[in-house]
Formats: C-alpha cells, structure tokens, sequence
C-alpha cells in the first residue's frame, strides 16, 4: 500500500484527513471513521474493514485482483475513491457466497485446476461470475476479452477458461432440466 | 465537505465555485492512479459521475448530433444505439483497457486528462466535436480542437467542468485503430480516425500519440476528397498509398521509452492506409 495513512497525527487536522462515511459492502452497512479523502476503496476494504479477499498489487488498474462490483458494475477498487461509493451498493469476493459454500464459479475454478498461488483468484472470480450474467455462452474469444483486465502470472490461463466454459455448460444443462 | 457528490448539474457547478481548485472526479481511472502513487494529495474532490445530465445522452435528428454526457462511459459508448450513431467511437471504446477500465472510464475524463494517447479524442476530432463547458458563469462552448491544447493541457478554466461533448452525426463510413503491443490493456503508440462524410464529400483523417496533442491532416483529407469515388466506395492502390504517405508526414512523433519516432510515423501511414480501403473496398 501507499503511504496512505503516514503522517496521521499532524495531518488528522487538515482538511479531508478525519473523514467519516458509511459504505454499503455485502449488504451490509460499514462505518468508516478518521479516514483520509483519498484513500482507495481497495485500501478502505482491507486495512479498515479487515475483508482481505480483495487482492492489491498494482494499484493503478492493470492486474485487476481488486476487482469487486460497485452498482452492478465490474470495477478496479483501487481506482474507486472509497468517499465517492456513499450510496452505492458495494460486492466484493467475501459476498459471492457463504463459506464452505463455494459458488457455481468458485467451484469450477478449483476442479478446472484453474486456481495456483491463487492471488488473481478473487478478482478473476468477480470478473467471471460478471460475464457469466451477462452471457449465457459465452465465446473463447468472448471469454478472453472480457478477462482481460486480470492479470495471472500462474496458469496461463488455459484453465481459468475452461473453468467458465465449465460454468457455462452446466448452468445451460441445469436450466434445460 | 472534503468529498462532494452532487446529483444535478447546478449542485456540481456551485460545489467547484466554492473550491475551483477542487479535485473533479469522474470514474477516477487517472486520477486515483495519480492519487495512489502520492502525486496528487487531493483535499477537496467533486464527484461527477451521479450528476444525472452528465450521465445521459441525447440524440438530436433535425441537428444530427448526438449530445454525450461527460460522465458516460466507454462501456455505455460500445452499446446501441449509441454504437449506431457513432461507430468509430464505439470502436475506439472498445481498446480502451479492460472491462474493469470500460466501466468506469468516462469520455469528459479523457478530454480532461488530454493525453496524446487517449483513445476518444481522435474521433471527437475527426468529427469535428463541440466541448460545453459549465460554471457558475453559465456554459461556453468550444470546438475540440481548441480546447486540446498540448500534453495533458486544456482550455478549461479552474472552477469549469466539461458537461458533455456534441458529437456530429455523418452519412458515411468511420473507424479507428491504434496499434500498441497488445490487444488488450495497452497505451497506444500510435492511432487514427477516418471519417467519411458523404453529404459533404469529405474524408477526415485524425491521428493520436504523435504529437503533442491530436493532429488533423489536412493534406491527406484533400487529397483523399479528390481522390475516391465517393459513390462506388471506391479508391485506387495508388490513392490509399498516397493518403499513407501524407498521413504519415503529417504526425510530429517523439523518441521516447514506448516507441521510436520512426515507427510510430510509419505505424500511422499503415493505419492510414488500411482505413482509407475499409471505408472505400472497391478498387
Ligand atoms: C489500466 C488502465 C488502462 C487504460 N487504458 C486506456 C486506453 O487504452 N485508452 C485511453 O484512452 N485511456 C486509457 N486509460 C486512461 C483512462 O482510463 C482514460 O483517460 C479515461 O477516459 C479517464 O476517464 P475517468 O472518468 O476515469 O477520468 P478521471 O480519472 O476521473 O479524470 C481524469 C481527468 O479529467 C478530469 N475530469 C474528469 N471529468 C471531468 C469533467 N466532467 N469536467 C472537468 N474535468 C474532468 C479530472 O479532474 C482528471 O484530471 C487507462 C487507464 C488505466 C488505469
Ligand atoms: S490493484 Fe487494482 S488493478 Fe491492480
Ligand atoms: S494463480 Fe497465481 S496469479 Fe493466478
């Protein structure tokens, strides 16, 4: 993380350092207190809500394991400025599903052998079960766009779309019966 | 109230005449990058996009424009009918990043960053694009072209906020391409527009990330208007490599760490050229 939270003490007096909001994560309503205006939702997620599934490496939007979706929209949380999502309805990894209850996806990821050191899981996660709602079959090359904004170093990603192929079927079989 | 997220126009205005210097916020894909690597420590920020007439669009028939709200999206620019009415937009939407960037990414963001690179402004110029802007001045209106100014330098006066772009709609073909190092996720090294008008017989030609800001080519577009067959959608061998030759001497590329000048400048006589044969297939 950056140097987000140095300097706290003297700055705290300053304008924009004691920030106090409310967000809407996992229909839920989290209180965030003494934050700075610039933090990162990303960063708002982990260090002050303490949900950790959300990953963080780059932070300037080109590996997409923080993505989660604000307002039903697929995004990188950390390029959502924390402050500016009062109001909107917040999903992130930790409320896809239950523990011990994997999702459809989340399932699929792990018999397709698509999860590794699993950093890029979450987002790719996130960003699957988006496409999947969107198109019911999916294409390959469908598939490879709309994953584009996540980074795996592991797979090489052979796996990870046989995993939402995967999903795909079987969404279609258990609809048809 | 450091961060400010007005949902009507006049909210958004008031709120950047209390701070002018005020951060403005759209899908923030430049700006927290900036903010997340501690070069910009906003201590006010007016959030733009739940302002309902910059999220919105509207289509103008008798004008034959369409009116782009500053606050939408890439995504939102790739869906009918608005990929429709302006389709080299909508494909120029398409490179920009990722799903996650597209979703996020506004049009008013890309005029405000001003990047030689960003993926919108060549089409906006082509099309010969209208920038409104606000405050509690009232709105002035300018055509793209000045309010580009150079790298990342616009005509916007502190205290402003670009409320949305006035699109012409043309009777013709129109696309984009950019080339970088990949498909996805990438800055281009160099990109172009082509618009055919056919009502005026014109053909337009704008070219990005080689030059300060977006270049027009005038050269190229007057001789492309004489040199096609507007009616049989056709143009000679010679005619497309001529037009790559003069689109190719009109960008003012840079060495820099991406690219060479060298192959940006013949990057946009190969992206000239394969436009110009889209837009008119029949030899
Ligand atoms: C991973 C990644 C990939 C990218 N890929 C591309 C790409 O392929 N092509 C491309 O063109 N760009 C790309 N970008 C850059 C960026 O996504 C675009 O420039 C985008 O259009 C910015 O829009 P935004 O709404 O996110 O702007 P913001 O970051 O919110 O704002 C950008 C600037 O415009 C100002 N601004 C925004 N709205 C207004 C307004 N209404 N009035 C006045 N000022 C305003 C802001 O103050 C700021 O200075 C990429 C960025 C990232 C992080
Ligand atoms: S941490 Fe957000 S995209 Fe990499
Ligand atoms: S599994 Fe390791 S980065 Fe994807």
């Amino acid at each position: 993380m950056s140097d987000q939270m140095s300097d706290d003490a003297t700055a705290s007096a300053r304008v924009g350092w004691n920030e106090q909001y409310a967000l809407h994560v996992n229909d839920e309503v989290r209180e965030v207190r003494d934050a700075w205006v610039g933090e990162s939702l990303l960063f708002v997620l982990r260090e002050r809500l303490g949900l950790m599934g959300t990953k963080g490496a780059c932070e300037q939007g080109e590996c997409g394991s923080c993505s989660v979706m604000v307002d039903g929209e697929l995004v990188c949380s950390c390029l959502v400025m924390a402050a500016s999502a009062v109001g909107q309805r917040i999903l992130t990894i930790e409320g896809i599903a239950p523990i011990g209850a994997p999702s459809d996806v989340q399932r699929a990821f792990v018999d397709a052998g698509a999860v590794q050191c699993g950093f890029c899981t979450p987002g790719l996660i996130m960003a699957a079960h988006d496409l999947l709602e969107r198109s019911v079959q999916p294409s390959e090359i469908e598939i490879r766009e709309e994953l584009s904004g996540n980074v795996c170093r592991c797979t090489g990603y052979g796996r990870i779309i046989e995993a939402v192929q995967r999903v795909s079927v079987n969404r279609r079989a258990g609809a048809s019966t | 109230m450091p961060v400010l997220v007005p949902t009507t126009l006049d909210e958004a205005v008031s709120a950047m005449a209390a701070d002018p210097d005020a951060m403005v916020l759209a899908g923030g894909t430049d700006t927290m990058v900036e903010v997340n690597a501690g070069h910009r420590r906003p201590s006010c920020v007016v959030v733009v996009n739940r302002v309902s007439e910059m999220r919105s669009w509207t289509y103008d028939p008798v004008a034959a424009t369409v009116r782009i709200g500053a606050a939408v999206t890439y995504a939102e620019l790739l869906e009918p009918p608005l990929a429709t009415l302006l389709p080299a937009l909508a494909e120029a939407s398409r490179t920009v990043g990722s799903p996650q960037i597209r979703h996020a990414g506004t049009l008013g963001g890309n005029l405000g960053t001003c990047s030689p690179a960003g993926d919108g402004l060549p089409v906006l110029s082509a099309l010969d694009a209208v920038v409104p802007l606000a405050s509690t001045a009232g709105e002035r209106s300018m055509s793209v072209h000045d309010f580009m100014v150079g790298v990342k330098r616009t005509a916007r006066e502190p205290g402003e906020l670009i409320t949305a772009v006035t699109v012409p709609v043309l009777s013709g073909w129109q696309g984009y391409a950019k080339v970088g190092v990949r498909n996805a996720m990438v800055i281009a090294l160099a990109t172009a527009c082509v618009a055919v008008d056919t009502a005026s017989a014109s053909v337009r030609l704008a070219i990005g990330s080689v030059g300060p800001t977006i270049l027009r080519c005038a050269q190229a577009e007057a001789f492309a208007a004489s040199a096609v067959d507007f009616a049989a959608s056709s143009a000679s061998a010679d005619a497309v490599r001529r037009f790559a030759e003069l689109a190719a001497a009109a960008s003012h590329p840079i060495d820099d760490h991406r690219a060479s000048a060298a192959y940006r400048r013949h990057a946009i006589g190969v992206l000239a050229s394969r436009l110009l044969r889209r837009a008119f297939p029949n030899e």
